[in-house]
């Protein structure tokens, strides 16, 4: 099938269409999980712990319990009977440790906002105004805050249980590393760190869980991506059957990996409801949102490079160090950022020698965990930054050592050092086409034009890989019960028109849109004719939810495959109808056709006419099957891997230290593209997030462990005031490994984005000899770096 | 997080406002636009009994020209006082210092007295007040009475104001200004500044308002007389370093601050002319 021809029949899959799910949700009529109400229900709010690593002496709920409207007031002790603890660990990942963790502290609490007890109210705040009145005593222990000293000897141990505060450790060792920067003409060598930051959604997150004792049958409403993992998790947990509960995902504002983790205070609201027999609502507010949901980020790393004159790499030798707050998170652990890090490093590039080492600390901070592009925007800055200090320290441009050292597009397949298996990648043509896009010579001219005027301009490039349409390997393999396959229900209804029921979810991004494009076109029926339900555990098939940019390339696919097999019973049944051979029939336009003539034989909506109330006139033992079903999961690779590359062009204030970004550029392969508007802004978006970790976004923490900066007034989010344009280009390599072709795009903005700002500053401060290796770039960093004023109150 | 719980009046006339405030006491806030207390009850850092909404009195809200002086009502919103024509050409200003403030959601509902009487050391508005040595209506259960700002902004969200008395007004000589500038630097648009400046250059006199420098945005003396004077700038630049307090915050030490105070004053005064 070459969706690249335009004029193919009923074509969908390229169409750049508006969501329009959108409709209802610019129009105040979208349905939160937030905005659902049950009858009887109690709403839940949390006391968190106020120390980051403390002991829990004395709780007293009692004067909490007397205050107006309070139905339940419960801590750790109560509840020990309701739900089971959970350890974050994986038996791919080896060594991984983790603790127990319960869904409110029991005897001590370990990071700044875990919850300790929680209040059930008729009221937000009448549960809050009680939630005032628990009474805890805690003795204070000494916080363990930064990763590198959680590691010292001596350090105090976070889980005494456990022996240390390493949480997970990996070295990986190809070729002969010594040797090779033996034999390097130069050596570079930086410390880069990557600072602490969180997913903002627009929709904190939220459950109303509804425990039915009557059907004795848990259903919760949950802003996740993933119902069927989290279905999973509250039987497990609860002590139910899977058939028990049911888990509905209404409209979702916002995920980036968010909303895919087991929350200890989501767990408790859960519990609660089975206890009470009550529906039970959390909706987590801003300011609890920063120091409860997950983080991400936080590594240093020490890299080095070993280069030849002419510009090769041939080697790189990493250590990186993490800090993933108290626990591992659970179920999909928080190595995965660390061990992507060490995956992914020199990705794009063609070289032989690799040796890693990565180190994964508990620390008395706020849990970290995946969050869009895991690990990838490291990776990314710590090769490009290397590159660009090579090319600088060679006196070459860095655009001649990128072509010099990417992997020929002529070269695929082809396993990268650390062992990935590319199937097809493009990056000299993203490289040539970015080129274009940007008039990167132009550019150059200008920078050098206006660096004579004291402006100081800087253009930066980045290189990337992105994981994308995981199988099995992520988490099914260490046995993790999240489902590596996606299913697709389609079903003709009796009018002519299509319900898609499928089993990954939309938050935003606009997989409704692009599963009815795709289920549009491999039926050969108008667009508007289909509906698309998703994420509902009682309704779709089952299957992984929407994660790791694969929502497009599995469940696309599943919807592809169960349209085609849908459109191969229609004809069989039109067949019988005309009496004709099916494959003399085709199906477009919303009615069966003469393949050879394209005339019209019988629509969908006669047939379906037919088959739903005339079964009667049917030639005898055919029975129409008017609905059909198909999953999906890649096999031969485990990672359908894209590649793409991105610059930044920007200026410098050196007297301010501000930095205005000028503008922003990326070419990328996904392979097919199923609707370039929707990629385009997953891409634009994802583009933004990363210039928030190169610029803005910090989780600061003190020496104590307490976040400073935990409210939106100081946590300083990407706004569109400070974005510049971003243009977009494409090259496309489809995936051989299914009929439509696509891959993930969802992280691709985000991957490189940071990279390339930071190599932009950098090459501003050029001529100043100066390099910086620390994101964000705050003004504060880039004055001091330049030394502009003197630490003292003489002249500025 | 939600409030804790309170009551709420909206009485018909200025005078039936200052009576319930002075009735109620500490235990009862005025509000105007919402838009600083409204976030301080969320956060539960303040918990009055009683609101007193002042939102919709009419006769907070004009904006008038009379005598060589421009009165603005304090009730008068961001955006109103924003887009005004005699604002925009009596007190520039003031409309340039208020593209700054927050964004048009908040504009179209913050007060200028509200930002005023709230005397947030970073807010912009305190700054030109001083700048255009602007003078404060207050009126309490013992009359009207008049504040220069200079004597108005007492420390970290403090006034002169007493706690019964209303912020009615600000009153704003226009003297021809020769000269004035704004600058501030915020990391994103509408956020408060790292610092900033509202400067003023009347006959015979230059003021130098700053914000986000410390418990209360404040005139810089020194700099100001040697540039009144006719000194040289960079003169007035070595002089912040005694006007302006030593103020650390996470985004910026003290002395990065003093710094990029010395970089708004070249860049404004600059602009003016040679010196
Ligand atoms: C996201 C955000 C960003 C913001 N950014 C900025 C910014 O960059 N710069 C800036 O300057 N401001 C900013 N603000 C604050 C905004 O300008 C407020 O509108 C202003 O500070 C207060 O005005 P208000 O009418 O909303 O007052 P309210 O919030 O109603 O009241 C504030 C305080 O003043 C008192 N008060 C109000 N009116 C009177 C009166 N007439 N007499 C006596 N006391 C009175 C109240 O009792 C209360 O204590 C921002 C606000 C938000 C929410």
């Amino acid at each position: 099938m070459k969706f690249s021809n335009p004029a193919r029949p009923d074509a969908q899959i390229g169409l750049a269409r508006a969501r329009p799910q959108a409709r209802a949700l610019v129009q105040g009529r979208g349905t939160f999980a937030s905005d659902i109400t049950v009858p009887r229900m109690v709403h839940a709010a949390f006391l968190r712990s106020p120390y980051a690593h403390a002991t829990i002496t004395a709780i007293d709920l009692a004067q909490a319990r007397t205050m107006p409207g309070v139905v339940a007031v419960l801590d750790g002790a109560a509840m020990a009977d309701l739900c089971t603890p959970w350890v974050g660990v994986l038996t791919h990942l080896k060594g991984l440790k983790s603790a127990p963790q319960h869904p409110l502290a029991v005897g001590r609490v370990r990071w700044q906002g875990e919850p300790v007890a929680m209040v059930l109210a008729n009221t937000r705040a009448q549960a809050e105004d009680a939630a005032e009145h628990i009474m805890v005593s805690y003795d204070p222990l000494p916080p363990v805050v930064d990763a590198a000293a959680a590691l010292a000897p001596g350090a105090p141990i976070i889980h005494p249980e456990l022996g240390d505060n390493l949480a997970f450790e990996r070295h990986i060792d190809t070729g002969n590393t010594d040797a090779a920067f033996a034999a390097a003409d130069h050596i570079i060598e930086a410390d880069f760190t990557f600072g602490r930051h969180t997913g903002v959604t627009l929709e904190a997150r939220a459950v109303v869980a509804d425990w039915n004792e009557g059907e004795q049958r848990l259903t919760v409403h949950q802003g996740t991506q993933v119902p069927h993992m989290m279905q999973t998790i509250y039987a497990l947990h609860l002590g139910l059957d899977e058939s028990q509960v049911r888990v509905i995902c209404p409209d979702v504002g916002g995920s980036f990996g968010i909303k895919i983790h087991v929350y200890p205070d989501e767990m408790a609201a859960v519990a609660a409801s089975r206890l009470l027999r009550r529906p039970v609502r959390f909706a987590a507010d801003r300011l609890e949102s920063f120091v409860s949901d997950i983080h991400a980020r936080d590594h240093t790393v020490h890299a080095r490079l070993a280069v030849m004159n002419d510009g090769t790499i041939t080697g790189f030798d990493i250590d990186d160090l993490t800090g993933i707050g108290p626990y591992s998170a659970y179920p999909r652990t928080s190595a995965v950022e660390a061990n992507q890090v060490i995956n992914l490093i020199g990705g794009p590039y063609r070289f032989a020698h690799y040796r890693a080492r990565t180190r994964v600390a508990f620390q008395n901070k706020a849990m970290m965990s995946q969050y869009r592009a895991v690990g990838h925007p490291i990776a990314t800055s710590v090769t490009e930054g290397l590159l660009d200090r090579a090319a600088q320290r060679l006196g070459i441009d860095p655009v001649t050592i990128r072509r010099r050292n990417l992997i020929p597009d002529d070269a695929y397949p082809c396993t990268s050092p650390s062992g990935m298996r590319f199937e097809a990648l493009s990056h000299h043509a993203c490289l040539d086409r970015l080129l274009t896009l940007m008039d990167y010579d132009g550019l150059r001219a200008e920078q050098a034009s206006l660096r004579e005027r004291g402006i100081m301009r800087g253009i930066g490039i980045a290189s990337f890989i992105e994981i994308t349409n995981p199988g099995a390997a992520f988490y099914g393999v260490g046995g993790a019960r999240i489902s590596a396959q996606d299913g697709a229900t389609i079903r003709l209804d009796a009018t002519g028109r299509l319900i898609v029921q499928a089993s990954v979810t939309e938050q935003g991004q606009g997989t409704t849109t692009i599963l009815a494009q795709i289920a549009a076109e491999a039926m050969g029926v108008a667009f508007e004719h289909i509906r698309v339900m998703l994420g509902d555990t009682d309704i779709t098939p089952y299957g992984g939810g929407t994660w790791a940019s694969r929502a497009a390339g599995i469940g696309g696919e599943a919807t592809w495959q169960a349209a085609r097999a849908l459109r191969d019973q229609i004809l069989t049944l039109a067949a019988s109808i005309l009496q004709e051979t099916p494959t003399n029939l085709d199906i477009s336009g919303g009615a069966v056709i003469d393949h050879a003539s394209r005339a019209e034989r019988i629509t969908l909506a006669e047939l379906a006419r037919i088959a739903y109330f005339r079964p009667d006139t049917l030639p005898k033992g055919i029975q129409a099957e008017l609905i059909a079903t198909r999953h999906y999961v890649p096999r031969e690779y485990p990672f359908a891997f894209t590649n793409g590359i991105q610059a930044a062009w920007l200026e410098l204030d050196t007297e301010t230290g501000f930095i205005t970004l000028l503008k922003h550029w990326v070419v990328e392969d996904c392979g097919t593209i199923i609707n370039p508007l929707l990629v385009d802004e997953q891409i634009r978006g994802g583009v933004v997030q990363g210039i928030g970790a190169a610029l803005f976004e910090q989780c600061d923490y003190d020496s104590e462990g307490q976040m400073l900066n935990a409210s939106m007034a100081d946590y300083l989010v990407p706004m569109a005031g400070e974005m510049p344009d971003i243009i977009i280009g494409h090259v496309t390599t489809p995936t051989a490994e299914s009929t439509i072709g696509a891959k993930g795009a969802g992280e691709a903005g985000t991957a490189a984005a940071a990279a390339a700002v930071a190599n932009a500053v950098n090459d501003a401060l050029s001529p100043r000899g100066i390099t910086i290796d620390t994101i964000p770039l705050t003004p504060a960093r880039i004055l001091a770096a330049l030394a502009t004023y003197a630490d003292g109150v003489g002249r500025g | 997080m939600k409030a804790a719980a309170f009551d709420y009046i909206r009485p018909e006339t200025l005078g039936a406002a200052i009576t319930l405030l002075s009735k109620h006491g500490p235990d009862a806030k005025l509000i105007a636009g919402g838009q600083s207390l409204l976030p301080a009850l969320n956060l539960r850092l303040s918990a009055p009994g009683l609101l007193i909404d002042i939102g919709r009195l009419a006769e907070l809200r004009d904006i008038t020209l009379a005598d060589r002086t421009l009165h603005i009502g304090a009730g008068c919103t961001h955006a109103h006082v924003m887009n005004h024509p005699i604002v925009q050409r009596h007190a520039p200003l003031i409309a340039r210092a208020l593209t700054e403030v927050a964004h048009p959601a908040i504009r179209a509902r913050g007060t200028f007295g509200g930002s005023l009487a709230n005397a947030d050391p970073a807010a912009e508005l305190p700054a030109c007040a001083l700048a255009l040595d602007a003078v404060m209506h207050a009126q309490g259960p013992e009359g009207p009475r008049r504040i220069p700002a200079a004597h108005f902004f007492t420390s970290l969200f403090e006034t002169a104001l007493a706690p019964d008395e209303v912020l009615t007004g600000v009153d704003i000589p226009i003297q021809g200004d020769t000269q004035w500038g704004f600058a501030e630097l915020a990391r994103r648009t509408g956020d408060y500044a790292m610092v900033g400046l509202a400067a003023v250059a009347r006959p015979g006199t230059i003021r130098l308002g700053w914000f986000s420098v410390g418990q209360t945005a404040i005139l810089a003396h020194r700099a100001a007389a040697i540039l009144t004077e006719g000194g040289p700038l960079e003169a007035a630049c070595t002089a912040l370093a005694d006007d302006l307090p030593a103020h650390d915050d996470p985004q910026a030490s003290a002395a990065m601050r003093l710094h990029l105070a010395r970089v708004l004053l070249r860049r404004v005064v600059g602009a003016w002319g040679e010196r």
